[in-house]
Formats: structure tokens, C-alpha cells, sequence
């Protein structure tokens, strides 16, 4: 296996290059442990799809999504406007996020304090490198595999993606079961509005072991996930269920990786 | 002089009846406007349409295959029915009876037979209505912000339906005898009954005046019912049947997941980020001292107090809340009711102080809405996806949580650690931000 560089922005423009996309790691992406896999696995697909791209490294800050999501505007529009102002000096038109809570933020919260950039989720992104051969897979190693997908909600409801994760798995040859509460019902994991920061409120139940029972209905052999704090709280209800050992929550970027042996 | 009576009793009555109905919409309109204003102005074709779709197509209904073709069936019932209105206000006020009747000939037959045949099927589904209700027992109807009023609001509507097709088809069934039985003119022989000719016979063993006096008493009663359910919209949960409209119209068509960004905070921003910013400057005085996010009524935008009167209270948004779901205080129709009845309360104080709203010591943060069922909420849209007429509990949650983290500092501590690492580090957890490309040494 080839070395994977990975270059910042500013690092590329020294050289002269543009890159084609920005990918934004996001804070969970970069700091997280486990979500630090999914970024690493994606890193690997644009390397193996030639694909041109740069991070902002240390320049890339929060994109306020959490603090917003708290009530404090002042706060998300400090992040939101130091991040336009990087973005913007560097002339960035695209953006790939692997969180689609950064996903939301600068592809619906951003444009109107100046920031106008092109913004996917890396699961539209895979399939667009998927659709144009640029990225090729074997799906292989999951045929026969039962996955179910648990829809985001900052890239479900809140954007109405739902059919670019499912297109990506089927090209896995995995058998899709989706749970009773799905697409524009699905339940959330518990972590959005910033939750993933707090205890939750008394009640008689944890959201992410409710939306991993949902799961287990399905008898997965795979949890597919496209979002780092959805991953880790399905993880979390996985591991409070005692199936560690039988079931796997692996995004969508893992799991291609897998199947192309990257 | 006297032959004249019963035409001004009608004509009282009607007057009376859009008088008090005006002045509630009156009201209405004015509590709405307590609100603060939202441009909603754009996109009008877009906004058309999705009043098309959703209120008068009844589109979302469809998400809940069974009640959403018995709550079509009241609807186009409500809708058909009430072009035989038309009728029954010219008779009132013309002392004639059926009036159309010669004028549309076989086609009159033909409405009237449609007519009965809704009244039938809205019958049936307000019966399943009720069995769904208080037999089965679904359970977002047994909330705990449903007991009381609200639930014997829900109740009183279907009874009041079952009583107005009832009357109706008494009425039509009386007339029918009196055509074939009476020698009265008024009695022409018109229309077509394939419900109430079943109830024909039920009259065969009275007097004719008797059955002249049912068929009488079934006509008023009726109208007079209907006058009446007209002004208990305002006081029910059922404002939905005039609200949905205006509220599918003005609902939100951007993305859901894009919250708006508060201007007033965008300006400050922008001058702390300024170098240049004079930082000691005076505020000039013409600039109005903001309030951030809301804690009352009066801070809600005039859509969120609309979308308050618009709610039928049907519960679908708080059954598809993971909060709700989990046990948790957060019901996003509750959001929705304590608004109404807030804003309601604030009207009844306007009304009692000659048009000034005098300070009650409450507001809907706290006297309503606790700070624990805000902090309950992921955000995730269900409630919003889940309604069908476009409310939007989220926003009002949102506002919410603003003025508790901007106004008063207000948030679960674990929240200001989030914060103040977002502030310190770029992130929300407290690494540097001049290690976030760590993870590359792993790869």
C-alpha cells in the first residue's frame, strides 16, 4: 500500500496546486477515536480515486453547529464567520464533510454570513466517484451480509439525502433491511441539539438504546452509519446491549474501504 | 306582518352569529399580530403550491393510510355539505324552502343524493373517530397535555358532527315523508334521499303536523348548529379547518435542517471580529436594544403564533419525539398548546385593560414551557416532518434555548463546557486546535 499524504490547503497552494475538494474532518473527525477511523477511511477512497483534495488542518475550527444547536448564536456566528473568512481566503468552492452536522451548517447556515460553497456529504460524494468509475468496489466481502442504515438527521430530514447512502450499500451487494422507523421517520440517535455534550433529561429510556433496539429488530450483522456521533451512540447502545461481539457499526466510508481492501 | 317572523328570527340569528365570529377573528388576527414580523413574502408560486398540496390535497394526511381517508372523508363531507348551506341560508332568509330546487331540476336530485350519502360516511368515520379515541385508546391521545379541556374538545367536535348530519338527514327524512303524505305547497316534490328514505317510515304512525313540526325543528336546529359550531372554532382545536390554509402558505420551504441566523447577533459579530471597531463607541440611539431569542409570546415570530392556533392537537409530532418517545418532560404539541393558551391569555388581558397589555408577572418560559423540556430536544425535525399542516414546534424551541444561553446564561453546565472549548479550541472537546491534523501520523 502506498503512503497517503495529506496536505493542507495552504500547503498545496505553496506548490501551485488547487485542489479539487476541501474535506472538512470535522471536530469529532479529528479528535474523536473512533470517529478518527471513519476519516482515515475516507482519506484512503480519495486517495485511491485520485481524487485532489486538502484539509485545513489546525486552521479548521468548529463550525459552531453545537453551540447553535445550544441556543448561542453569538457563539456559532464567531466560529461561522472565522471559518468563511479562511474558506474564502483560500477561494474554496467545494466541500466534502463526513459529519453531516458540518454538512448542514455550511451548506445551509454559512451562505447567508457570506460563505457560498458547494457542500456535500461523503456519501454523495462516494457515489458520484462510484457513478463516474472513478472509485471501483467488490462487494464481495459482504455478499449476504444484513445491513440496516440509520439516517442521520442533519443529512435526512434536514436535507432530504436518503437516497445516496442506500446507493452506496447496494453497490456492496449487501442485503439492505431497513428498520421500522426509517428515512424521513427515522429515529434520531439521541446525540443532535447538542445532547452528545449533556446528560439527557429524566425519562425511562436513552434514545440511542431505543434507536439500537430498532436496530437489532432488523438482526444486522452490520449497523451502517454516516455520521460520527450517530456512530458512536449506536456503538454505545450496541456495547449496552452486550452484541458487541455479533454486530458492527461501521459508516459507510468504512465499510467501502473494506470491500476494496484499502 | 307576522308571516315574517321566522325570516327575522333567521336573519338575527345569522346577524348575530358572523358578528360574534367576526370579532373573534378579529381577535385572532390581532393576537397573531403580537408577534414579530417574518418575511414570507417570497417564492409565492412555490408557497401556492404548497397550500395546494398540503392543506387543500390533504397530502401528509396520507402518511396514516386509514385516518387519512376518514379524516378526508369529514373534510370533503364538510366541503360538499356545506354547498347545500347555500340553500338553507336563502330559504332562512327568503321564508321560502328549497329554493334551488326549480331552478336545477334533476341535478338538484342529484346533489341532495350526494349530499346524504357524505353525511352517512361522515357519520361512520366519526364514530371510528371516537372508537380510535376512547375505545382503542391511541396513545398520543392520553397524554398528560391532553386532559381536560383538550380531550373533551376533541370529543364535543365529533359529537357536534354526529348531531349536525344528523339533523340533516331527519330534516331531508321529514321532508320526504311530508312530499309524499302532506297537500302543504311548500312540500315539492324535489330532491333524492337514499340514506333518510330509511327513515322515512320511522314517521308513518304520527300526524302530519307533528312530522311538519320535526322536519321544522331538524331544519333550525341544524342551522342554528351550524351558526353555533362556527363560533366554537375559536374557543377549540379546530381553527385548523380555516388556519391550515394560511399556515401551509406561510410554513417554512428552505431546508429544515437551516436555522435562521439571528441579524441582530451577525451585527455585533461582525464588529467584534473588526479590527478597526471602535470597542468604547456609544451605541447611537436610533439602534434598538434587542432582545435575544424568546422567553414570551410577544418574541415569536407572527408564523409561530399562527402555527399555535393552527394545531389540532392530533399528536402525531409528540409520537414520532425521541424525547417523547423516552419518557422525557418534551412534547413538541405541548410546545404548541401552552403558546396558544399563552397567547390567548395575553389577548384576555389586552381585551380587559382597553387594548394595553398590562404586565401579568408570567411568561411562556417557566409559567408554561420549563427549561427542562427545551433541553430535552435533539433537534432532528421529526415533530416538524411529522405534522400535517407544516408546524414547526423546533423553532419555538429553539428561540427558546436562546434566550436561556444568550439572555441568561442559563445552560446545563456540561453545555458551557462545550462551549467554552468551542470558544478556547475551535472544538468542542478540550484538545488544541493545532493538533487537529493528528490523525494523519496514523495513517
Amino acid at each position: 500500500m502506498n503512503n497517503i499524504e495529506i496536505y493542507t490547503f495552504s500547503e498545496l497552494l505553496a506548490q501551485g496546486k488547487t485542489p479539487e475538494i476541501l474535506f472538512w474532518v470535522g471536530c469529532a473527525g479529528s479528535f474523536d477515536e473512533r470517529a478518527k477511523k471513519i476519516t482515515k477511511a475516507f482519506a484512503k477512497i480519495l486517495n485511491q480515486a485520485n481524487v485532489s483534495f486538502a484539509v485545513l488542518g489546525s486552521e479548521e475550527g468548529c463550525t459552531g453547529d453545537p453551540a447553535k444547536r445550544a441556543g448561542n448564536e453569538f457563539l456559532f456566528q464567531m466560529q461561522a464567520l472565522t471559518n468563511i473568512e479562511v474558506l474564502n481566503g483560500y477561494n474554496i468552492k467545494k466541500i466534502v464533510t463526513t459529519c453531516p452536522h458540518c454538512f448542514n451548517t455550511l451548506k445551509n447556515e454559512y451562505p447567508e454570513l457570506g460563505g457560498q460553497y458547494e457542500v456535500m456529504h461523503h456519501t454523495q460524494f462516494i457515489k458520484s466517484l462510484l457513478n463516474d468509475g472513478r472509485l471501483t468496489v467488490d462487494g464481495g466481502s459482504f455478499k449476504g451480509k444484513r445491513i440496516t442504515f440509520h439516517d442521520p438527521c442533519y443529512l435526512g430530514r434536514a436535507n432530504n439525502v436518503y437516497k445516496a447512502p442506500r446507493d452506496v450499500l447496494e453497490k456492496l451487494d449487501v442485503e439492505l433491511s431497513e428498520m421500522k422507523s426509517c428515512k424521513q421517520k427515522g429515529l434520531c440517535c439521541g446525540a443532535g441539539g447538542a445532547q452528545m455534550f449533556k446528560e439527557s433529561e429524566p425519562g425511562n429510556q436513552e434514545v440511542n438504546i431505543k434507536r439500537t433496539e430498532e436496530a437489532l429488530e432488523t438482526q444486522p450483522d452490520i449497523i451502517a452509519a454516516g455520521c460520527p456521533f450517530c456512530n458512536t451512540m449506536l456503538t454505545d447502545g450496541i456495547k449496552n446491549k452486550k452484541k458487541e461481539n455479533e454486530v458492527k457499526v461501521l459508516d459507510i466510508a468504512e465499510l467501502i474501504n473494506q470491500a476494496s481492501d484499502l | 306582518m307576522s308571516a315574517y317572523i321566522p325570516n327575522i328570527i333567521f336573519a338575527i340569528f345569522f346577524t348575530v352569529s358572523i358578528c360574534f365570529f367576526s370579532n373573534n377573528v378579529r381577535k385572532l388576527y390581532r393576537n397573531i399580530n403580537l408577534g414579530i414580523p417574518i418575511n414570507r413574502s417570497d417564492k409565492k408560486k412555490q408557497r401556492w403550491i404548497q397550500m395546494f398540496r398540503i392543506a387543500f390535497g390533504q397530502s401528509k394526511m396520507i402518511d396514516k393510510p386509514i385516518v387519512g381517508i376518514l379524516h378526508l372523508v369529514v373534510y370533503l363531507g364538510f366541503l360538499i355539505i356545506n354547498i347545500e348551506l347555500l340553500e338553507i341560508l336563502s330559504d332562512g332568509f327568503l321564508g321560502t324552502h328549497r329554493v334551488f330546487a326549480p331552478y336545477l331540476g334533476s341535478f338538484y336530485n342529484f346533489l341532495i343524493g350526494f349530499f346524504e350519502i357524505f353525511a352517512i360516511l361522515v357519520i361512520i368515520s366519526v364514530v371510528l373517530f371516537l372508537i380510535r379515541r376512547n375505545v382503542i385508546k391511541i396513545k398520543r391521545f392520553w397524554n398528560d397535555e391532553m386532559k381536560g379541556w383538550p380531550k373533551n374538545d376533541a370529543n364535543l367536535i365529533l359529537y357536534i358532527e354526529i348531531v349536525l348530519m344528523t339533523l340533516f338527514l331527519t330534516m331531508n327524512a321529514s321532508d320526504l315523508w311530508l312530499q309524499i303524505n302532506s297537500n302543504y305547497p311548500q312540500y315539492i316534490s324535489a330532491g333524492s334521499f337514499p340514506i333518510s328514505q330509511f327513515i322515512t317510515p320511522l314517521f308513518d304512525s304520527f300526524s302530519i303536523d307533528s312530522v311538519v313540526l320535526i322536519e321544522r325543528s331538524a331544519w333550525w336546529l341544524h342551522i342554528l348548529g351550524i351558526f353555533l359550531f362556527l363560533n366554537y372554532l375559536y374557543y377549540s382545536k379546530h381553527l385548523h379547518i380555516l388556519l391550515a390554509f394560511p399556515n401551509t402558505y406561510f410554513a417554512n420551504l428552505e431546508s429544515k435542517g437551516k436555522f435562521s441566523n439571528l441579524e441582530s447577533v451577525t451585527n455585533e459579530v461582525k464588529m467584534m471580529l473588526d479590527p478597526n471597531a471602535d470597542p468604547f463607541a456609544t451605541p447611537s440611539s436610533d439602534q434598538e436594544i434587542s432582545k435575544f431569542g424568546a422567553s414570551d409570546v410577544f418574541d415569536l415570530s407572527k408564523v409561530q403564533l399562527l402555527n399555535s392556533y393552527t394545531c389540532t392537537e392530533c399528536g402525531r409530532c409528540t409520537s414520532e419525539c425521541p424525547a417523547s418517545q423516552t419518557g422525557k418532560k418534551l412534547s413538541p404539541r405541548k410546545v404548541m398548546m401552552d403558546t396558544r393558551d399563552r397567547i390567548e391569555e395575553v389577548g384576555r388581558n389586552i381585551d380587559k385593560h382597553k387594548g394595553e397589555f398590562k404586565p401579568d408577572g408570567k411568561e411562556l418560559l417557566n409559567n408554561y414551557i420549563t427549561s427542562e423540556e427545551l433541553w430535552a430536544c435533539t433537534s432532528c425535525n421529526a415533530c416538524v416532518e411529522a405534522c400535517p399542516i407544516g408546524i414547526d414546534p423546533l423553532s419555538i424551541i429553539m428561540d427558546m434555548r436562546r434566550y436561556l444561553v444568550m439572555e441568561k446564561s442559563a445552560a446545563p453546565s456540561e453545555l458551557n463546557n462545550m462551549m467554552t472549548n468551542i470558544e478556547n479550541n475551535g472544538a468542542p472537546w478540550p484538545f488544541n486546535q493545532m493538533d487537529k491534523l493528528n490523525w494523519k501520523n496514523e495513517l
